[in-house]
């Protein structure tokens, strides 16, 4: 936790413009100046219901959601259900601001619409501010709108308000209101701003501010970007033209962005009947000779298993991205979880051969959908990018410099019809294109249309023509070459390295996360190094193959290692064990399954009381630890 | 030498050249309407000059499967129910191949039905051939969709208590713009559908009766067969909707009464194809998108120079 940022948390309801409204500050934040970081939390409504953004600025890095916060805009719910007594939800309408204290630091500002708001309502509401030292100002932001817009735009009441408080330069919010506004309401909007802005300037003394927005500088552009946005515009500079989805929350993200695009690059996207279609569309574009993909979250990729090992036994390349969100069944649809690691990992019939990568941040996310499409079709496999609802919704500033790269559209070993005539045929004539001795395990490919590359696909066992065939000898040579792909792909990531590492070198403890926790968990490492703890952390991306050697050297230099993960069950520490087949008595987990991903101060606090000071019982309020084997 | 060269190549076809060397005896059982199939496909095809480099075969699971190895294509013998979305995206890559599917009507009235009915709705231009034999033949006879209510098999032993498919009927419902039946012991007729189906600018749809000689003993030998649309006693418009649909009731329906009645049952030229409705609203390309990954002077498109700025 540093002083010198800002943690700044808009609340109302689903439908209230939540989302828009804190992108835009976010980007205003980012053009001051500073590194942003966005966490989003809402319901599985369309309308209504408690929702909240956060926006961490600061002039330091932020990978990470902060500890709390330390300014709020609690706006009306518009949508909320008419409170009832004996409601189950109880009081919808005052949400906005009384679910949002817990989290408020000490020392916060509260800026609430009185318009809509009564603190009253609250139970102590008063005593706790006092208790707190909140800096609590109601404005009547609805009113203000009421009279010089419409009402929904208290949102940009509320963003003028925030600025005067902070000491926030308003010109980088109108900047931004300019660009992104119909000229229809553009002007109601800047003059709300406005003077919401000079009557909070007013009324207040904010030479002083309470919380203060920190200064910084970019010394090249910057772009706002969330991991959704990342893993399309990868997608893309891999040459993918072809997409085929069904909707589904969180992944519905990818295929929106997927499919706005793709028409201006002169490709091609199928929204379809369910996600087995979905899956099949992509493997029948691939086989035809274009870069596809499909994607889903962790019901709708159950369907894609069929499909999936379709393009294992076809050797079909084919990129599946699965978005998690919270299980089983329907589970939590817009909450993040960890959860369908395994899922991923292990669903569809027989022996998988299949390529799964785990991104930790919206940088890596473009890479490793690079990456991700490259293995798909240099080794004729499928290649899964495993994310989630934090990863793919959060917002941070990337470097525009970072996306400056060349486009890879290649195919991969696929033959032209010239070099198709020197290749191994049948007397009839059909192309040997699952040949049992080759490079890496990679039998190049034709594309149906091409002069001398007849072959069938088949998910039955087949001989080099493609033709059905079950004789052991064939069997074990088509099922061995199509594993040695893997160990050719394990052997080409350790080129790339796409781990993350925080911390000493040879510190004394570690730990080992996946996917979206591991800006976090490097933020948690950064302050355990600050408090005199000498700890290291790994976040690890390629789920399958696995990293063993350099997991095992991780855990083999320090003396013991808590498992960071989203799940109830400690899943990554499960493979980590499967793996690498002994260290259970060094492996200890810290989960979180709650619907929230974990704050930095608990992963600092899990791993004090559970590694340091050995207590038996390291839970949190929110975390469950598991200890080591034998402890 | 251009990329996809066995597209669109004059020169006269063979039939022979649609058989395999290995196993060019196909494994069905002798009677089997499969057989017939095969066939008038590789009568079909040289006809309508499709050469076996040009076509893509795309089957489902079962005895229909088979004709995978049987006719020797590109082929794709995907899953079970699943072979017209693999079909249907292979079409839209590469608009100039010939794209067939082929299914039996468990594949494809049962576990692939969602398929069935959104390809018939999206209506791409390709031919649907499904082998119905109102049985499932290759895991040993047991009731199918379009079984006869009270068939009697080891998993309907006290007689199926459920009405059959009506497959035409549900075509032309959802959107297919060719709407045929033929049967396997009636090759001329067979031969000419397909060509047409295989024509038509659209989703083309053959409910083919293939008699099962092992396990659907019971079943007719699908003889003697009337053609509707050459018989004296039916007089109906195929190109009405309306005439249609009843057509096809009363076809679907004398089916189980013993009266096979083949024919064209619909015909709509005029409805575009999904491919061109796509394009007339900026959605799919002109050329083959498949043909772009070949083109060396193509300028791929970076996404730091088209979709950036907007996140500044």
């Amino acid at each position: 936790m540093t002083d010198d940022e800002l943690i700044w948390r808009i609340s109302g309801g689903s439908g209230d413009g939540i989302a828009s409204t804190s992108q835009n500050f976010a980007k205003a934040l980012m053009r001051s100046g500073l590194n942003v970081f966005t966490h989003r939390h809402y319901p599985s409504r369309i309308r209504g219901g408690h929702t909240y953004t956060e926006v961490r600025a600061s002039s330091d890095p932020v990978n990470s959601r902060g500890d709390g916060y330390n300014f709020l805009l609690a706006l009306g719910d518009s949508f909320a259900r008419n409170p009832q007594e004996e409601a189950v939800y109880g009081n919808e309408e005052i949400k906005p601001l009384s679910e949002n204290l817990d989290e408020l630091r000490e020392g916060g500002v509260i800026v609430y619409d009185e318009g809509l708001l009564d603190a009253s309502e609250i139970p102590n509401f008063e005593e706790r501010a006092e208790e707190n030292n909140w800096h609590v100002y109601p404005l009547d932001l609805r009113g203000l709108a009421r009279d010089m817009g419409r009402e929904v735009m208290r949102n940009t009441a509320g963003v003028g308000a925030t600025c005067a408080l902070t000491g926030m330069d308003l010109n980088h919010v109108e900047d931004l209101m300019r660009d992104a506004m119909p000229e229809k309401i553009l002007e109601p909007n800047i003059e709300i701003l406005e003077t919401a802005y000079d009557q909070v300037s007013e009324e207040y003394d904010v030479d002083a501010p309470d919380v203060g927005v920190p200064t910084g500088e970019h010394d090249e552009t910057q772009l706002l970007m969330s991991g959704s946005d990342a893993i399309s515009y990868g997608a893309i500079d891999e040459g993918c033209r072809f997409i085929a989805g069904y909707p589904m929350t969180p992944w519905t993200e990818v295929f929106t962005i997927m499919t706005k695009n793709l028409p201006k690059l002169g490709g091609i996207s199928e929204q379809v009947e369910d996600e087995i279609a979905a899956a099949a569309l992509a493997v029948g574009a691939s086989h035809a000779g274009v870069k596809a993909m499909s994607g889903s979250s962790g019901g709708g990729f159950a369907l894609m298993s069929e499909p999936l090992g379709l393009a294992e036994m076809t050797e079909t390349p084919v990129v599946l991205v699965e978005a998690m969100r919270a299980g089983p069944s329907t589970g939590m649809p817009t909450k993040p979880e960890q959860s369908d690691l395994e899922h991923v990992l292990y669903t569809s019939q027989g022996d998988s051969q299949r390529v799964v990568l785990a991104p930790g941040t919206v940088e890596e996310a473009y890479e490793q959908s690079r990456i991700a499409f490259r293995l798909a079709y240099e080794y004729q496999i499928p290649s899964i990018l495993l994310y989630d609802q934090k990863l793919g919704g959060e917002m941070t500033n990337v470097p525009k410099s970072h996306f400056d790269r060349e486009p890879n559209p290649t195919l991969g070993k696929t033959l032209s019809e010239d070099a198709l005539a020197d290749e191994p045929h049948s007397a009839d004539g059909k192309f040997h294109r699952f040949q049992h001795d080759v490079e890496d395990g990679v039998s190049p490919r034709s594309i149906p249309g091409q002069k001398g590359g007849r072959f069938l696909a088949t998910g039955n066992e087949h001989d080099p023509t493609g033709h059905i065939a079950e004789s052991p000898d064939n069997r074990v040579a088509q099922i061995d070459r199509r594993t040695e792909k893997l160990e050719a792909i394990r052997a080409d990531l350790d080129q790339e390295d796409t781990g993350s590492y925080a911390g000493p070198e040879d510190a004394q403890y570690g730990i080992l996360t996946f996917g979206s926790q591991q800006g976090t968990v490097e933020e948690a490492v950064g302050r355990l190094n600050d408090a005199g703890i000498s700890v290291k952390s790994y976040g690890v991306s390629d789920m399958l193959p696995f990293p063993t050697e350099q997991v095992e050297a991780f855990v083999e230099s320090v003396d013991e290692v808590l498992v960071v993960e989203m799940t109830a069950s400690g899943q990554f520490r499960g493979l980590i064990q499967k793996n690498l087949g002994r260290y259970g008595e060094k492996l200890s987990s810290l989960l979180k399954y709650n619907g929230n991903p974990f704050e930095p101060a608990e992963v600092v606090d899990g791993f004090e009381t559970a590694i340091i000071e050995g207590d038996g019982d390291a839970s949190g309020q929110q975390t469950t630890f598991v200890p080591a084997a034998g402890d | 030498m251009s990329t996809f060269s066995a597209i669109g190549e004059e020169r006269e076809i063979d039939r022979d050249e649609y058989t395999p060397g290995v196993e060019p005896q196909p494994t069905w059982c002798p009677g089997c309407g499969d057989f017939s199939v095969l066939k008038a496909l590789k009568q079909a095809l040289p006809e309508v000059g499709r050469s076996p480099e040009e076509t893509l075969l795309c089957t489902g699971i079962g005895c229909s499967g088979k004709l995978n190895s049987y006719l020797d294509t590109y082929g794709f013998h995907t899953i079970h129910g699943r072979s017209l979305p693999v079909a249907r995206a292979a079409k839209l890559a590469n608009p100039d191949l010939e794209v067939i599917a082929a299914g039996g009507d468990g594949d494809g009235y049962g576990i692939g039905g969602n398929h069935f009915i959104h390809t018939a709705r999206e209506n791409h231009d390709m031919t649907y051939i499904v082998f119905n034999n109102e049985i499932f033949g290759l895991t040993k006879g047991q009731t199918s969709p379009t079984s006869p209510k009270g068939h009697k098999s080891k998993t309907q032993p006290h007689g199926s208590a459920k009405e059959p498919i009506k497959p035409l009927s549900m075509s032309l419902n959802a959107g297919a713009s060719y709407v045929a039946r033929t049967a396997a012991v009636n090759p001329n007729q067979a031969k000419e559908i397909l060509i047409e189906a295989i024509e038509h600018d659209g989703f083309a749809h053959v409910d083919f009766l293939t008699q099962c000689p092992t396990w659907n003993k019971d079943a007719r030998q699908y003889v003697p067969y009337i053609d509707v649309n050459e018989s004296d006693d039916y007089d109906f418009d195929k190109t009405d909707r309306v005439e249609a649909a009843e057509m096809m009731r009363e076809t679907e329906e004398s089916l189980y009464e013993g009266e096979v009645l083949t024919g064209r049952f619909y015909v709509d030229e005029d409805r575009p194809s999904y491919g061109a409705e796509k394009q007339s609203i900026g959605e799919m390309p002109e050329e083959p998108l498949a043909e772009r990954y070949w083109d060396d002077d193509y300028e791929w498109e970076r996404s730091h120079d088209m979709f950036l700025d907007k996140h500044a």
